[in-house]
């Protein structure tokens, strides 16, 4: 039976468009980005990526990164359970809030975390105080990284765990497992897949995250300079080849992030084809 | 207790309801809600004069302007281009199919400054596409189109993956029917398919819309940051905090925070009812 745009001349069209576009509008920039970084050849690139201020945001970028992780981890991993475990009032108005790092502009994310926490903020001033400073400092940067990045893990989880329902984790609690055991054995094997690509989103986004970032930073070369903020100001040095070395890691990292997921969702859907 | 009572779900059997609860309101209540608090505490130092005069400053009044017409006609771009790759992905099978699956992805995944810096150079007169598209007329670099373009490229993703598993679902005998019944190709998608797609298409579209007014990295980049021309919203928050005005970027952040968190939450009541139709009562 026939099906809607079946037709051979409809179907090619509409996959040539398909094609033609994404390669202009979605293909064509990644390939600019190594155009650009490699365009004075390798050893220009391996001097821009191999000097210290490159460096050292690398390790700026990487750290937070790292810290970012186990904590939107702890958190998501604990509001998809919340949510999908238990009804209790108020259930709904907890999924809207995760969705909240979304819809702020990053600009704005940063602010209020500078208002609040910088010095003339109500907690940043008692900070001052006690000489603790947050903002314009790593961890700074660490807090506004957290708060768009939080809704990955949790977001990922909870479609997946609603739909495997309590059944299995019922079972193991009433066959008299304690929570932990029932978590490890049960719940983990179960959601790893999905707890692993929200890892990995949680990730591409802490390492590229700049608007947010800009406001909190300070952007100091050589102390809390990130990778995409350094990235910016190569390119408004008029260092492009510089400033595309800088993009060319952050691509690679984007395009490990698209594998990881394409393998991720073969392996699922080789799962569903097998049961 | 016998095991009977306890597996009919009126008593909690499973644990952790304390300690994810305790985890989950305390992370929500520092990180998402405590800083927002500081927001209203520096407001609460301005007048409502003060605050009015801000806001409709008329250079701000323009960055709004530009927001919200460039981030309109990205959405629209998205919501035609976001619904062609949707289709084409599900409905056809072809060579290279997995890779332009993976590629809508692409927007995602990539840092916004690194998509911002590409856009410009790609775009400039000099560039790959501004070498061919400045002859013919088209400036799209520093201008408005460059700000709808860059807005466009990050919040793609957004329609094609509310659109595809939609269309993934939509059992194979809604369009025989129509197509046994004669009908063209043209009026059996707008009749028969369009009904079931437009709800995920506004979703998606609509999150695409909250996402590209707030895009920043993107976009100063290839906006060439003309005042009254090119500048965009976030970036005046940005221009009065680099000249210590808290007050001044408080305001208007104020504004960008009260549209996109009312947009969300539209678009979380919109999605909530027409899940609710589909699955007959239960959201």
């Amino acid at each position: 039976m026939r099906r809607i745009g079946d037709a051979p001349a409809v179907k090619r069209l509409l996959i040539g468009a398909a094609l033609v576009l994404s390669a202009l509008f979605l293909l064509l920039p990644l390939v600019a980005i190594f155009a650009q970084a490699f365009s004075q050849g390798m050893a220009v690139f391996w001097s821009n990526v191999s000097n210290y201020f490159t460096l050292h945001a690398i390790g700026l970028t990487l750290g937070v990164a790292l810290l970012t992780i186990p904590i939107c981890l702890v958190f998501g991993v604990a509001l998809a359970w919340l949510v999908t475990r238990f009804s209790f009032p108020g259930r709904r108005i907890l999924q809207t809030l995760i969705d909240i790092p979304f819809a702020v502009s990053p600009v704005v994310a940063g602010l209020i975390y500078l208002l609040l926490y910088g010095r003339n903020g109500w907690i940043g001033s008692w900070l001052d105080g006690h000489d603790i400073q947050l903002m314009f400092a790593w961890p700074g940067i660490l807090m506004v990284t957290v708060f768009v990045t939080c809704p990955f893990v949790a977001r990922e989880l909870i479609p997946l765990m609603q739909a495997q329902g309590s059944r299995e984790e019922e079972a193991a609690a009433t066959l008299g497992a304690k929570g932990w055991i029932t978590f490890w054995r049960v719940t983990l094997p179960n959601i790893r897949w999905a707890l692993l690509y929200g890892i990995i989103l949680t990730n591409a986004r802490a390492v590229g995250e700049f608007g947010a970032v800009s406001v909190v930073s300070g952007a100091i070369r050589g102390q809390t300079n990130t990778l995409p903020l350094h990235l910016e100001q190569l390119y408004q040095d008029y260092n492009a080849v510089g400033a595309f070395a800088c993009a060319a890691l952050l691509a690679l990292i984007a395009l490990l992030t698209l594998a990881a997921k394409a393998s991720l969702e073969w392996r699922a859907s080789r799962r569903e084809a097998l049961l | 207790m016998s095991l009977a009572l306890r597996l009919t779900g009126n008593t909690r059997v499973l644990p952790g309801f304390g300690l994810s609860m305790g985890i989950s309101v305390l992370f929500i209540s520092l990180v998402l809600l405590l800083p927002i608090t500081g927001l209203f505490g520096q407001l609460s130092n301005l007048s409502l004069a003060q605050y009015w005069a801000i806001i409709t400053e008329g250079r701000i009044v323009a960055s709004y302007t530009v927001t919200i017409g460039a981030a309109a006609v990205a959405a629209l771009i998205n919501a035609v281009f976001g619904l062609l790759l949707a289709w084409v992905l599900v409905r056809y099978e072809f060579p290279g199919k997995r890779l332009l699956d993976a590629l809508m992805d692409l927007p995602f995944a990539l840092p916004t400054a690194v998509a911002g810096i590409t856009l410009a150079t790609l775009y400039a007169g000099s560039g790959w596409m501004g070498r061919l598209l400045e002859p013919l007329g088209f400036q799209v670099a520093y201008t408005w189109v460059g700000i709808a373009l860059a807005m466009a490229f990050t919040s793609i993703p957004f329609v094609v993956r509310t659109v595809q598993p939609v269309l993934e679902d939509l059992p194979a005998e809604v369009d025989e029917a129509a197509m046994s019944l004669g009908a063209t190709d043209g009026v059996a998608f707008r009749r028969v398919i369009m009904p079931h797609l437009w709800p995920a298409l506004v979703t998606g579209t609509g999150l695409a819309f909250v996402r590209s007014l707030g895009e920043f990295g993107a976009i100063i980049f290839i906006a060439g940051n003309m005042p009254y021309e090119t500048e965009i919203t976030a970036l005046m928050i940005f221009v009065k905090l680099q000249e210590y005005d808290y007050a001044g970027a408080s305001a208007i952040a104020s504004v960008v925070l009260f549209v996109s968190l009312a947009l969300l939450l539209a678009i979380n009541v919109w999605q909530g009812r027409f899940v609710r139709r589909l699955h007959g009562g239960k959201g």
